[in-house]
């Protein structure tokens, strides 16, 4: 890396469980760097823990998602750009005000109450998509077996989305998450998605059913629901089900640290905290400044594009020592794998409660659980903006 | 200790940390169980504290 070059971003990821070693180099030598984004536009990449979380709740950083500078880590049309800034008024691209107006809508609905008023339906859809794996063949890939149809279906309910329609919209969903889609592809998904999204809102305003869209129609205007549906069931099954195959494989490649999983369940907790952190499947998230910011020495002009490095944060070994270590008993909570300040992930408890129950129904319930397959040879997806593995073949019993 | 219910995005780590000194209201907003707290806070308050990401607990 020369001294003032901007540095080509994203950067991919090599190992499978950790965010791109160059990270290291950045929080040492050049924690505010200029950044090239695939589109040729310069910005600002941001990876020390400490930074990141007070640039995250500075009033001079916004979220604006049709801001023309907001950076993108991947080539976009108008057209894509557009769709961007559609989906972010309906929540992640507000600030300020407008947002706490906005989430205060929804937070009831994610309350830690009602997360765990989940727990026993989310305990039976796990129970009834282990033991349709264990009596199908084996290898099963857990992705398509466990990882997608529970966070589907358990997305589907909370919201009142018929789980008959689950198959249309993880392919949709799919496309508008992963990089290196075509964009008229993505673009066409993405339409796909919002009609069919606009007639299930049409159906709550009138039917009024006692479920998350049923409840919030009527509080804000059709548009804004049909937006907040397609952001909540985006968001909330694709990261979550990677981030239990990641999580699998990443226990079954540290068998001492399943060890005390399977030892004392009650800790899985702990466990699925440090896993988040290790992991660090968000790698950046986009935002804008509206003023001059100094950070580190380094002065960010009114108007750049700024990218809070949320996993380089999670493995800064100023706030997580020997961050590169699986190590469960550390205490993790302080990471930033939800990101931080108002726009924190809102699904982040129920993104807790799936993975405690999976992760350790899994574990207690398969002893002889393990990798069918090499690691190293798995489909990673090591540029996307959600890191994840496309397939995780498992197996059991006697080899 | 400063509880700023107006600030509040009910991301509940407060509640999730130290359930103790914390709850969750209807509306998904913090509130203050114990009227006093320590002072000092003890130590799983004070983490309560500096994981509340909006800064509704300073």
């Amino acid at each position: 890396m020369a001294a003032d070059e901007p540095l080509a971003y994203p950067i991919a990821r090599t190992c499978p469980f950790a965010p791109p070693a160059e990270h290291a180099v950045l929080r040492e030598q050049r924690p505010v760097a200029p950044v090239e984004l695939p589109g040729g536009e310069p910005a600002w990449l941001v990876t020390r823990y400490d930074d990141v979380r007070r640039l995250a709740t500075d009033p001079r950083v916004s979220a604006d998602r049709g801001h023309p500078n907001l950076p993108l880590t991947e080539p976009v049309t108008p057209a894509g750009r557009a769709a961007i800034a559609a989906v972010g008024r309906s929540l992640i691209g507000l600030d300020g005000a407008e947002h706490a107006v906005r989430r205060r809508v929804l937070i009831p609905e994610f309350t830690l109450r009602r997360m765990r008023a989940l727990r026993p339906r989310v305990q039976e859809i796990t129970d009834q998509h282990i033991t349709a794996m264990l009596a199908g063949p084996r290898p099963a890939d857990l992705v398509t077996a466990v990882a997608l149809p529970v966070t589907a279906m358990v997305i589907c309910e909370l919201l009142g989305v018929p789980y008959a329609d689950r198959e249309f919209f993880q392919e949709r969903a799919a496309v508008q998450v992963r990089r290196g889609v075509d964009p008229a592809q993505r673009r066409q998904a993405g339409q796909e998605l919002r009609d069919y999204l606009d007639d299930l809102v049409t159906t709550k305003e009138t039917d009024r059913p006692d479920d998350l869209l049923g409840r919030l129609a009527g509080t804000v205007d059709h548009d804004t629901l049909a937006g907040l549906a397609m952001l909540l069931l985006i968001a909330g099954f694709e990261s979550t089900a990677s981030m239990i195959a990641l999580g699998v494989a990443d226990l079954l490649e540290h068998p001492d640290q399943l060890a005390l999983l399977r030892a004392e369940p009650e800790r899985t907790p702990a466990v699925v905290e440090e896993l988040l952190r290790h992991l660090a499947i968000v790698d950046t998230m986009p935002r804008v400044v509206t003023a001059d910011v100094a950070v580190a020495g380094t002065t960010i002009p009114a108007g750049a594009g700024l990218l809070l490095g949320f996993a380089a944060a999670n493995h800064d070994p100023v706030a997580f020592g020997d961050a590169a270590t699986l190590d469960t008993g550390r205490g993790a909570r302080h990471h930033v794998a939800f990101g931080y300040g108002a726009h924190q992930c809102l699904g982040q408890n129920l993104a807790r409660l799936e993975l405690d129950v999976v992760l350790r129904t899994l574990m207690t319930r398969i002893p002889s659980l393990r990798l069918a397959e090499p690691i190293t040879g798995l489909p990673f997806r090591t540029d996307a903006s959600v890191y994840g593995v496309d397939r995780l073949p498992l197996t059991w019993g006697q080899p | 200790m400063i509880v700023d219910r107006d600030r509040c995005i009910g991301a509940a780590l407060c509640v999730l940390t130290a359930p103790r000194y914390f709850d969750q209201d209807d509306d998904g907003r913090v509130l203050a169980r114990a009227a006093d707290l320590p002072e000092p806070p003890e130590d799983v308050a004070a983490l309560a504290i500096r994981l509340c990401p909006s800064g509704a607990l300073r």
